[in-house]
């Protein structure tokens, strides 16, 4: 056993990096294949919404660990390498993309019907009603919660030390299958993870109250 | 791709599989019920309470919902047991899932209170209840009633999140997924079933929700309008 000691503190702030790394990616995925999925969504076409709703209720409906485990052993069975941080990143792409899809869906179905019927009176078409009118709107009303569901996406990283990637909560339980101090270690772990979300939690906070003040 | 699925290892595993499924239920319906309740009364301390217990109230929903669920779970399971406090997983699981629904339904049901009209609560001094009746028999369940969708959802996240009580090898469902793929190395089919088994719960969850909201909910019953 080893005494807790300065490097050990070191070593979870590094890991803390990949926690950070693996957010930021989750997030990119997140929101590259959520934002197709809430125009889905919201899509004139039948075939268009069946499709993107059925995703979303899939991903939601099941635990975010099991959709890593599947993606873990998922890319083995195609013949990729099981790397784990590929596997995590896509899994948690998968999952940040079901909920920000619902999220943004929400958020364009907020704005008024009347800009639609505006737009229309202007001749605009679908896509330019989109661009010029509707997602300019929608983007003010999807950022508070937003920036709210980046704080789920920080926290469900933790997960990805399951399949042996290495950052923050990985980090803690190398530290403490050491040292043997959990009590000391994880609440130290949680500590971090706490600085991470709680700016994110208030900054949502904040823009909610500006949003709706404003 | 040349991968051959196959699902044998069903033929005698199932009643693993259903024994998972049964502690996931187990657990959670206790974290859900206890979570409640420690969640309304952590409500009920935050609107109505005094300065320090709504400062107590707000230190622990912000703890609890800005760090990792996999963190907390460790914390009771490995944490306590290291000062002396002995539990074994399914009960540090169920500590562990109590605690985190408390915070997330302490924020839904104060949102629930905080949108009942003081009238109501004036109206019930105007007719002689003390303070405490008026909140548990005039403000309660219509809080209750305009934000259970959101508790509701929040009892199926929770169901969810409870896989990763496998962690600290509490049983449940994802546990013996687990333990089975180790045993059969069909890791990918074994999670397969084991995702369809979590769908069928969420969709069985709500439909329990939906159940108790009709019963508890006479007026919206009444009047038809969906939960």
């Amino acid at each position: 056993m080893i005494q807790l000691n300065a490097n050990h503190l070191l070593y979870l702030l590094e890991a803390a990096r990949w926690t950070l790394l693996l957010s930021l990616l989750a997030f990119v995925g997140g929101a590259i294949v959520g934002l197709p999925l809430a125009l889905m969504r919201t899509s004139k076409i039948r075939l268009l919404r069946v499709v993107s709703s059925g995703y979303i209720q899939l991903i939601q409906g099941t635990p975010l660990l099991v959709l890593l485990f599947l993606s873990y052993f998922g890319l083995g069975i195609l013949g990729y390498k099981l790397i784990p941080l590929v596997a995590a990143a896509v899994s948690l792409t998968l999952y940040a993309a079901a909920f920000l899809g619902e999220i943004w869906r929400g958020c364009i179905e907020a704005v008024p019907r009347t800009q639609w019927e505006a737009s229309d009176c202007l001749g605009l078409n679908r896509a330019q009603q989109y661009i010029y009118v509707i997602l300019p709107q929608a983007v003010r009303i999807a950022t508070p919660p937003t920036v709210g569901f980046m704080v789920q996406i920080v926290k469900n990283t933790s997960l990805a030390s399951v399949i042996g990637f290495v950052e923050l909560a990985r980090a803690g339980q190398i530290v403490n299958n050491s040292t043997f101090e959990p009590f000391l270690i994880f609440s130290a772990v949680a500590a971090m993870y706490f600085v991470l979300c709680y700016p994110l939690s208030i900054a949502a906070r904040t823009l909610e109250r500006k949003t709706h003040g404003g | 791709m040349s991968y051959k699925f196959d699902f044998a290892f069903l033929a005698d595993r199932w009643p693993d599989f259903v024994a998972g499924a049964w502690l996931t239920i187990q657990l959670t319906l206790l974290a859900i019920v206890f979570g409640f309740v420690l969640g309304t009364l952590c409500a009920i301390a935050r609107v109505y309470g005094g300065r320090v217990l709504r400062l107590m109230v707000g230190t622990y929903v912000e703890t609890i919902r800005n760090t990792p669920l996999l963190i907390q779970i460790f914390i009771v399971y490995f944490g306590l047991s290291s000062v002396g406090l002995k539990l074994s997983a399914e009960v540090s699981a169920v500590i562990a899932l109590t605690v985190n629904m408390g915070a997330y339904s302490t924020e839904i049901m104060r949102a629930g209170i905080a949108s009942i009209q003081r009238t109501q609560l004036e109206a019930a001094d105007c007719l002689g209840l003390t303070r405490l009746q008026a909140i548990l028999h005039i403000v309660l369940l219509p809080a209750m009633e305009r934000v259970y969708p959101a508790l509701s959802s929040q009892g199926v996240l929770l169901m969810l999140a409870s896989s990763i009580t496998s962690q600290i090898s509490a049983e449940e469902l994802t546990a013996t997924a687990n333990l089975v793929q180790s045993d059969t190395y069909r890791s990918f089919e074994v999670y397969m079933i084991v995702a369809v088994v979590y769908l069928g719960l969420s969709v069985l969850y709500r439909l329990f929700f939906w159940l108790i909201g009709q019963v508890l909910f006479e007026r919206r019953r009444r009047l038809g309008t969906p939960l």
